[in-house]
């Protein structure tokens, strides 16, 4: 089994879109994942029909017992994240600052801070319409821990892929180098990074594929708009061919990546006759590049 | 006046965004702006200038010594991040699971637990003729960004406190980067585009404000794509949109040199001018 997670450091240059397409094409060999937990977007073009739906809990929130609570400040001068405010001589947490250390609860001499196990968000397992599986969740409004939910999506789609036969699972990644795209990397056996011809997403590039080289992974890239900047576009192609790192395709600056995304639909459903062959392509490449 | 550029989607134009306003402003008033989005910050690809300060930024992590340790296991069973193990007669600290929360190093009865500081990224400020820019910038490998980015707005409410407006690029997504961000912040100006994803990731980002008690506005980047579905989404909630941008291969263009947008197109720079006045009445109601 090959787990292939697309990145790109640099937010919408397209992961989602590309994703969309590989999956159509690699159809009931892949199981996918969207691991950008945060903002996932991907069920937007794959519509799953969830089967399985799960509470997924990470993290504690302290909260003070009035009742206990004899307003001694201790939880106060402990706290380092500024998460115990007092208002009108009562002691409070701020759940939104509160990082669930505890501190403030051990040290309670009355014993009335408690804590208690945050739900942070859900974890579904859904059918798409190419007779594959898709494991997403989504993060709940303020929540923390999304590189922990990142680590069960990938686990579940892990054991999917076992449990079925699945040769591939494709990852939808975050965008950043933070501790989202580091929980999606580990395990991993493939990063597929997707630029574009500006500064910034060089840049950004740069920043994601080092990190994927602290997991000694193999790299591929997919240059979109890559019509958008000559110059930089031979930029990019000198780093890729400097550091070894497969340059799948060039993809055109062209507005049926938005009309895909507006119809809810992947770019080889848009217009398969101007798409379908160049993933066809890409998704060859990508499940014949040698195991790690 | 602090205000925070985010969106829940990546690269609908938040640093574009930055970028050009507080430019522009600076022409008229004192201005600072600070690129928060220290995963992957972008600003300083537009904002040319003289450096005046770098310094690394640490956060604080316990350090095991041996020579004072009981082996009583206390530091192992408070730590509820799994930083701290115990392995035979050795405590393995695991930094990058670490909060720095201290409770390990001042909770141990031996003092064998002394906090130490780990680099995390570096924090640079740049003067560019009247606009000052703060850029913070998180080392490859290090996992959590909070910590940077809180210590980046401690750093400028200690030294850079006399700015009329403040413009704070924030980090994608929805969770810890950019709340605390935008909780910090005084107003925040929500930019997205007129897609399916633009739209699902913004009514993410609504709650979010909603949720913290921010007010916010919404920015409309890329008009001409997509559909109206945005516009018709924050009429009903009554949010206000306050102008949009244009898409156009020659915007995107210049964006994909490093260069600033207003200079060049007319139409981008009204639309400033309608941010500008907007943020004047906000800065009455604060």
């Amino acid at each position: 089994m090959r787990e292939i997670v697309i990145l790109s450091g640099k937010g919408g240059t397209g992961k989602t879109s590309v994703a969309g397409s590989l999956a159509l094409v690699a159809g009931k060999t892949a199981v996918i994942a969207d691991c950008d937990v945060d903002a996932a977007d991907l069920h937007l073009i794959l519509k799953p029909e969830r089967v399985k739906e799960e509470d997924f809990y990470s993290g504690y929130i302290a909260e003070i017992d009035f009742q206990k609570c004899s307003n001694c400040g201790r939880c106060l001068e402990v706290c380092r994240f500024g998460a115990v405010q007092k208002k009108k001589d009562q002691y409070y947490i701020d759940p939104v600052k509160c990082e669930g250390c505890g501190y403030c609860s051990y040290i309670c001499p009355r014993g009335s801070i408690g804590m208690s196990e945050q739900k942070v968000g859900k974890l579904y397992h859904s059918h798409i319409r190419t007779g594959s599986l898709m494991i997403h969740a989504s993060l709940g409004i303020g929540a923390d821990n999304s590189g922990k939910l990142v680590a069960r999506v990938k686990k579940d789609a892990q054991t999917t892929a076992e449990q079925n036969g699945y040769k591939y699972i494709i990852v939808d990644g975050s965008p950043g180098i933070g501790c989202p795209v580091i929980s999606s990397l580990s395990g991993a056996d493939f990063v597929l990074l997707i630029t574009e011809p500006t500064r910034s997403a060089l840049h950004d590039l740069k920043r994601v594929w080092e990190l994927s080289q602290r997991f000694h992974l193999p790299a591929g890239c997919i240059i979109n708009k890559a019509d958008l900047n000559a110059e930089i576009r031979a930029e990019i192609e000198v780093f890729l061919q400097r550091n070894k790192i497969l340059h799948l395709a060039s993809l055109p600056y062209d507005n049926d990546f938005q009309r895909a995304i507006t119809e809810g639909v992947s770019l080889v459903e848009y217009n398969s006759s101007k798409w379908s062959s160049c993933f066809q392509a890409i998704w060859q490449e990508l499940s014949q590049t040698k195991e790690n | 006046m602090k205000i925070a550029i985010a969106s829940g989607k990546g690269g609908t134009g938040k640093t574009t965004l930055a970028v050009n306003l507080a430019s522009y402003a600076a022409q008229r008033a004192k201005v600072l702006l600070a690129d928060l989005d220290v995963e992957e910050p972008n600003s300083g690809i537009f904002i040319a200038g003289h450096l005046l300060t770098e310094k690394t930024i640490f956060s604080m992590v316990p350090v095991w010594q041996q020579e004072n340790c009981l082996m009583c296991g206390r530091c192992t069973k408070l730590c509820r991040f799994n930083a701290l193990l115990q392995l035979g007669e050795k405590i393995i600290v695991m930094p990058q699971l670490c909060h720095s929360c201290y409770a390990c190093s001042e909770l141990c009865p031996a003092s064998a637990l002394p906090m130490e500081g780990k680099p995390l990224g570096i924090l640079r400020h740049l003067k560019s003729r009247d606009l000052d820019f703060i850029e913070s910038k998180l080392f490859i490998g290090i996992e959590q960004a909070v910590p940077l980015i809180s210590q980046t707005l401690e750093y400028m409410s200690g030294n850079l406190s006399d700015h009329e407006l403040e413009l704070w690029d924030s980090p994608p997504g929805t969770s810890c980067p950019v709340i605390t961000v935008t909780n910090a912040a005084d107003f925040v100006l929500l930019v997205t585009e007129p897609t399916p994803f633009g739209l699902y990731d913004l009514n993410l980002t609504v709650e979010t404000m909603e949720q913290l008690g921010k007010p916010f506005a919404v920015i409309v980047n890329r008009l001409g794509i997509g559909n109206d579905e945005v516009f018709k989404y924050c009429s009903k909630r009554n949010i206000s949109v306050w102008t949009t941008f244009p898409d156009k291969r020659y915007i995107a263009e210049l964006y994909s040199r490093g260069e600033l947008i207003y200079p060049e197109v007319p139409e981008f720079r009204q639309s400033l001018d309608t941010i500008l006045t907007n943020l004047d009445k906000i800065r009455e109601q604060l």
